[in-house]
């Protein structure tokens, strides 16, 4: 193998799994050392920095960091980020003095946003500080988008909603709230520079020809509008006996808050096998624990009316069958078809994508499935001016995507309003700093704690369950977040090799408590991936191989389960390993002037 | 400074016949110089052990003063131990084999324990052909002393501080052999390829298995103009032959090109496959064995690999011959014969 070019910052940056994994490329090591260290404003800043809603995120992320955790990988769990994220939030100091402070010098252009969601914030937090004239418009009557509609308080506060989307606000975004855009011909009119289109996946889907649906109308809810109508306390109540179809987080939520409105016996009904189900883990955990019960394999037939009035469901049982590439086919099992009794259902089967307000004749084109062809990399349209993100772009994600796509698309109309091309984006902000402090003294907490994951408390149910803005979980206390934080394996401290220093002494060899290290002569990656002391056959993980040394073999390491312990330098004669905090942040439209603060004792 | 180990390992680390990974071979953390060759003979003692299937309960590690002596905290953290007097290594080993000759010895000792305060017992136990396992990690110097030169460093050799050594050399392969020693290897700790097939041929010779491991010290003896620096070891290093340790007999494969290709068979049938790279050298054969090394000395080359093996001699049990069962095993019934017996002997006497 050529020797590994560590020059190319997505090497060291595919290291820190967690951090790749984010959409957003949030610095998750760097912020946990962070809390650690009782510094909890700055962590929380270098969240917003990154992320932009640390504390909604804090609650309610889908955490793609967590599966990625290299924790996962040596023992069970991985780090709780997303929670320890919380911890920053709700123990931060003034974090506004951090802020980018208004009011900005304009620069003459505007910019507008249709949707005031999650990505049309992100867009506003990059470009207003560059002196962009904003003028965001949303149809709720205040902004946050899906997070103030769909996500219920029990799970999101609406102080902390209210608090993050205020940081953006107060930069001096132009609002217009309950303000529907019906035409997208109209804005451009109006000749803003560029327009951003956030306005999500606001259609729920139905099940229109089932038979039942259309009489039993009054009874039968839209999951994500009947969630909204709970929002702003149009729906103050439920029937007793409530079915919630559909096996998203989605479903989960809709139980959950019918159990807060008066739903005694709340089932949740799904086609797939439980374990196929999309909702996360953790949320069918908690729709369990509060007496939900979730049936699996059973596949609506019809809605039973009788009277005018919804008596139940007729189901299919089925199961589910795998083919050899792990398709999935549901068949039926044979067995009666079976009645659930309802007083109400509320269908939570998946969203999509609505623009009957972009006229179709503005040379922005649509495809075959009526989605706006949007460049994957730039987020434009084919209309130069007009940019998407979110859910609006490639149909429905969730909050840390949209972040990540509000801040390509503001990079892009940045380039767009200067003239620039947007192919060519600026380089992301990157910096490798060892960690020597003396002989074998590290910076960092090099050592390994071999603590399971802690348990975020929740609130007694017995108090949740009757009032639906109380929030269910409690967030880590600091000692247990500080426990928490010691489970990381700061796999941001990369190790450094140089190979010129090498004496081949063996010792880091020898010392590895992973064996991740290994001496040997070259060859093609498949093969030496087997020559390694314990073949690398994780291949979404890297080897990182050296120039030739003295001996004519090659240093190889194989990154999969590298602790980042250190001791392959504290055992190195010759630093020839260093430990180095590497540090990536996303390319940003505006680049806060120092990215992220130092922990100052 | 980190003083204990991660206990997180590999999560697909192979095991050995017992179930045992290569961990539960291991000792702490090491305390030494950072880079010291000691850890790698350490290391290679852990990888022969694993790989022999041993069991860690069934060693017993001795040694003496000095950074080697050091080692045994090491390696093998679930075996027996005893950290004994200066250079009295050889005493406290053969009392322990003569109460239990069931255990597997690993005596490690340094160039200062063995070579200087300790030659008086080095050669005794050469002579008794005890059965063990001498380990010295030879890095011509007193590192735990801030790196004196010792009675292994090469006349000529420059110490860190830019001093000659005036003396000559100990060669202390060449006097093993000389005093009979039946099992006599050289090694680098930084040829583990090397090193640990020997070890494990080692633990399976029966009798005194003498392994002199040049061992740079990195702190004290790694300069240039230093005969023991990594450097150095490696520009000059020979070998004998590349070897392969087979614990049981193999199918017999033509594929070896004879008068290259040899096998020699260990008292339990076990075999020590060498490819061999000296010529005029026959490791049966003491005077050969003695050539060589003069040979290579001459040239200014370390030799390296197997030596010589004798597995004709008896050990020191054989010798004496000793009981079946390990003394410490004898309880009061098998050394008693009772008063019956006592009495049929007396009257034998009459």
């Amino acid at each position: 193998m050529k020797p590994t070019n560590t020059q190319n910052p997505e090497y060291y940056h595919k290291v820190v799994d967690c951090q790749y994994a984010c959409p957003a490329h949030t610095p998750v090591p760097e912020y946990i050392r962070l809390i650690a260290a009782e510094k909890y404003t700055e962590a929380y800043m270098v969240n917003w920095e990154s992320n932009v809603f640390p504390g909604i995120l804090g609650r309610t992320c889908d955490r793609p960091c967590e599966p990625a955790c290299r924790r996962v990988r040596v023992e069970e769990e991985p780090v709780a980020i997303c929670r320890l994220k919380r911890v920053a939030a709700d123990n931060k100091g003034d974090v506004k003095q951090y802020m980018p402070q208004g009011p900005f010098t304009p620069n003459g252009k505007k910019v507008c946003l249709i949707g005031g969601g999650p990505a049309s914030l992100t867009v506003a937090r990059d470009l207003a500080p560059l002196g962009y004239e904003i003028h965001l418009y949303d149809e709720q009557i205040a902004g946050g988008g899906m997070m103030r509609s769909q996500i219920p308080s029990f799970r999101l506060p609406e102080e902390v909603l209210n608090e993050e989307v205020n940081y953006i606000l107060d930069m001096g975004i132009q609002t217009q709230f309950l303000t529907y855009v019906d035409s997208l011909k109209s804005i451009l009119s109006k000749n803003y520079d560029a327009v951003f289109v956030g306005t999500g996946a606001p259609k729920g889907r139905d099940l229109p020809k089932l038979p039942g649906r259309k009489e039993g109308d009054k009874f039968i809810h839209i999951g994500i509008e009947w969630l909204a109508g709970v929002a702003f306390e149009h729906n103050k109540s439920i029937g007793k006996r409530v079915i919630v179809l559909g096996g998203g987080n989605t479903a989960m939520d809709c139980c959950r808050t019918s159990r807060r409105l008066g739903g005694k016996e709340v089932k949740v009904v799904v086609r797939s096998p439980f374990e196929d189900m999309k909702a996360s883990p953790w949320e069918k955990e908690d729709a369990l624990h509060e007496d939900i019960q979730i049936i699996d394999n059973h596949v609506p037939l019809s809605f039973e009316v009788l009277n005018g009035k919804l008596i139940g469901m007729k189901f299919q049982k089925v199961k589910a069958l795998y083919d050899e590439n792990g398709k999935r086919s549901l068949l039926p099992t044979g067995e009666s078809d079976v009645l659930i009794e309802a007083d109400e259902v509320l269908i939570a089967i998946g969203q999509e994508n609505s623009f009957p307000w972009i006229e179709r004749d503005l040379g922005l084109e649509f495809d075959q499935w009526n989605m706006p062809v949007v460049d994957k990399l730039t987020f434009q349209s084919t209309h130069p001016k007009v940019f998407f993100g979110g859910d609006a772009a490639f149909g429905p994600e969730n909050v840390i995507t949209a972040v990540a796509h509000g801040h390509q698309a503001a990079v892009s109309i940045h380039l767009f309003c200067e003239g620039k091309n947007l192919r060519e984006r600026p380089s992301p902000y990157t910096n490798l700093v060892s960690q020597k402090m003396g002989i074998h003294e590290w910076s960092y907490d090099s050592g390994i704690a071999i603590d399971q994951r802690f348990v975020v408390p929740q609130a007694e149910k017995a108090i949740t369950l009757k009032d639906r803005k109380k929030e269910v979980e409690l967030g880590f206390d600091v000692q247990t977040a500080f426990k928490e934080t010691q489970r990381c394996l700061n796999c941001d401290v990369q190790t450094v090799f140089t190979a010129d220093r090498c004496i081949e002494c063996d010792a880091c060899m020898d010392v590895c408590p992973t064996s991740c290290i290994t001496f040997t002569a070259n060859a093609e990656e498949p093969e030496l991936r087997q020559k390694l002391l314990v073949p690398a056959e994780n291949h979404t993980q890297d080897l990182l191989v050296s120039e030739g040394l003295k001996t004519g073999r090659v240093m190889v390491k194989d990154e999969d389960v590298c602790l980042h312990c250190g001791l392959c330098a504290e055992r190195c004669p010759t630093s020839a390993w260093d430990m180095q905090k590497f540090l990536y942040s996303v390319t940003k439209a505006y680049q806060m002037p120092e990215p992220l603060p130092q922990i100052s004792k | 400074m980190s003083y204990l180990k991660p206990l997180f390992k590999h999560p697909r680390l192979p095991k050995n016949k017992l179930g045992y990974t290569l961990k539960e071979y291991e000792g702490s953390l090491s305390t030494l110089c950072a880079g010291c060759g000691h850890d790698s003979i350490s290391a290679a003692i852990v990888q022969a052990c694993y790989e022999m299937s041993v069991e860690p309960h069934k060693v017993a590690k001795i040694s003496g003063i000095g950074c080697s002596s050091k080692t045994p905290t090491y390696f093998l953290g679930n075996s027996h131990g005893f950290n004994s007097v200066h250079g009295r290594m050889p005493s406290v080993a053969t009392g322990a084999s003569m109460a239990n000759k069931d255990l597997l010895y690993f005596g490690v000792s340094g160039d200062g324990d063995s070579a200087s305060i300790g030659m008086g017992q080095f050669v005794h136990v050469i002579r008794r052909n005890l059965n063990m396992v001498y380990i010295v990690m030879n890095n011509g110097c007193y590192g735990l002393t801030k790196g004196q030169d010792s009675a292994t460093a090469d006349q000529g050799s420059k110490s860190k501080a830019g001093s000659i050594n005036p003396f000559q050399a100990i060669d202390l392969a060449s006097m093993a052999i000389e005093l009979g020693a039946s099992f006599v290897a050289q090694s680098f700790s930084g040829d583990k390829q090397q090193l640990v097939p020997l070890i494990k041929a080692a633990m399976q010779h029966k009798g005194f298995a003498f392994l002199n491991v040049i061992s740079p010290c990195v702190t004290f003896n790694n300069n240039p103009g230093s005969t023991k620096s990594y450097d150095y070891v490696r520009e000059h290093i020979e070998a004998t032959s590349t070897l392969d340790f087979v614990p049981e007999m193999p199918e017999i494969k033509a594929s070896y090109e004879s008068g290259q290709s040899t096998s020699l068979a260990l008292h339990d049938g076990s075999l020590v496959q060498l490819n061999k790279l000296a010529t005029d050298w026959d490791p049966e054969n003491r005077i050969s064995a003695v050539n060589a090394l003069q040979q290579a000395r001459a040239k200014q080359e370390i030799l390296t690999g197997l030596l010589y093996v004798n597995s004709e001699w008896k050990d020191l049990h054989g010798v004496l011959n000793t009981y079946h069962m390990p003394l410490n095993r004898l309880d009061e019934s098998d050394l008693c014969p009772g008063e019956e017996n006592l009495l049929s002997i007396n009257a034998s006497y009459r």
